[in-house]
């Protein structure tokens, strides 16, 4: 291969076969390509939170505690889960399988418990009444509009719809996680890249589901005092 | 050609502390400003310019793409760009829609009672 192309300059060697136009293996360019296409799904999805938000009465119904203590400890988890993964890949990169082994182990820890924190936190309005296609019968009264609008029901089906689709995203994560930690010694650096890109990019959605779900519904005025 | 990428993977461990670092003081403002009084657009605005600014940082550092080749960025960027900015054609109809929406009052929707155990 030739390492002397420089970066943006193509040579029409490069796409006649026999090389890697992109300087990745194809493994890490399909796991580029899929992170593309997933990232779409939550776009589309975000934007379908946004559409339905923007034509109803919205409820903002969450508390300080449980659920903004809950889902920003959550993301101080993910947040770290990326940085040990990152660990691993250098460690990795260096020849170190072993600590790059340790570094995923770690990395799967923090990816657990925000599954577990999750959990508990849908179970809160779970059990406050929240169903996909219902409101609790006092926070429908609660953010009645003066006018007698009622707040939409489709507040449960958003935020079970795309927190858990996230959360299916890094419980399955947590399983790749697995199989590469316990074949970590078998695999090539890249595998374990590859392992580590899908993981930041279950992160970076979470970036934009914790603001726009989480902090654009807080119950700042106190409407549901319980 | 593997061989050779496989030395390669550029960035240091401070490198990417000091980049989590910032994602956290990052989210910290984000919760902060939950607690701010401001109209929602303005909310709105700073809390996806933030998360932008997460996203571009966990992008280029975590995921690498900063020490890519430049080919490889510009097949996977601009078009999940552009693909996402072509979602915004939704938004007419959704503020046309909630202006139609609430001609009559409706009775809130309420769960049915649970059943007793």
């Amino acid at each position: 291969m030739s390492t002397d192309v420089q970066a943006g300059h193509f040579p029409a060697a490069d796409w006649e076969g026999g090389t890697l136009p992109y300087r990745v293996g194809h493994r890490k360019l399909g796991m580029w390509l899929f992170i593309i296409s997933d990232s779409l799904t939550f776009s589309a999805l975000l934007m379908a939170y946004a559409y339905l938000r923007a034509s109803n009465n919205w409820p903002t119904p969450f508390p300080f505690y449980p659920s903004i203590v809950f889902s920003s400890v959550m993301t101080f988890c993910l947040l770290s889960s990326s940085l040990t993964m990152v660990f691993g890949v250098s460690a990795s990169a260096k020849g170190d399988k072993a600590g790059a082994r340790k570094w995923i182990l770690a990395t799967i820890f923090f990816g657990l418990a925000f599954v577990v924190l999750h959990l508990i936190e849908w179970n809160h309005l779970i059990e406050e009444g929240l169903r996909p296609f219902y409101l609790p019968e006092h926070w429908a009264q609660a953010f009645t509009l003066s006018d007698g609008t009622p707040p939409t029901a489709l507040f449960g089906a958003t935020f079970f719809g795309i927190t858990g689709l996230h959360m299916f995203h890094v419980a399955t994560g947590a399983i790749y996680l697995m199989v590469v930690a316990l074949r970590a010694k078998k695999l090539k650096h890249e595998d374990i890249e590859i392992a580590g890109l899908y993981w930041h990019f279950v992160d970076l959605v979470w970036m934009f589901v914790f603001p726009l779900i989480y902090i654009m519904s807080v119950d700042m005025h106190g409407a549901l005092n319980h | 050609m593997t061989a050779h990428a496989e030395e390669h993977f550029a960035g240091t461990n401070k490198l990417f502390t000091s980049i989590w670092v910032i994602l956290v003081v990052l989210t910290l403002v984000e919760i902060l400003l939950a607690y701010k009084t401001m109209p929602i657009h303005i909310m709105l605005t700073i809390l996806l310019g933030l998360s932008i600014i997460k996203a571009a940082l966990i992008v280029a550092y975590f995921m690498h793409l900063k020490f890519e080749r430049l080919s490889l960025i510009l097949t996977l960027v601009p078009m999940l760009v552009i693909c996402i900015c072509l979602l915004f054609v939704f938004f007419p109809d959704s503020f046309r829609s909630s202006d139609l929406r609430y001609k009559f009052q409706e009775s809130a929707p309420v769960a049915p009672a649970p059943a007793e155990e």
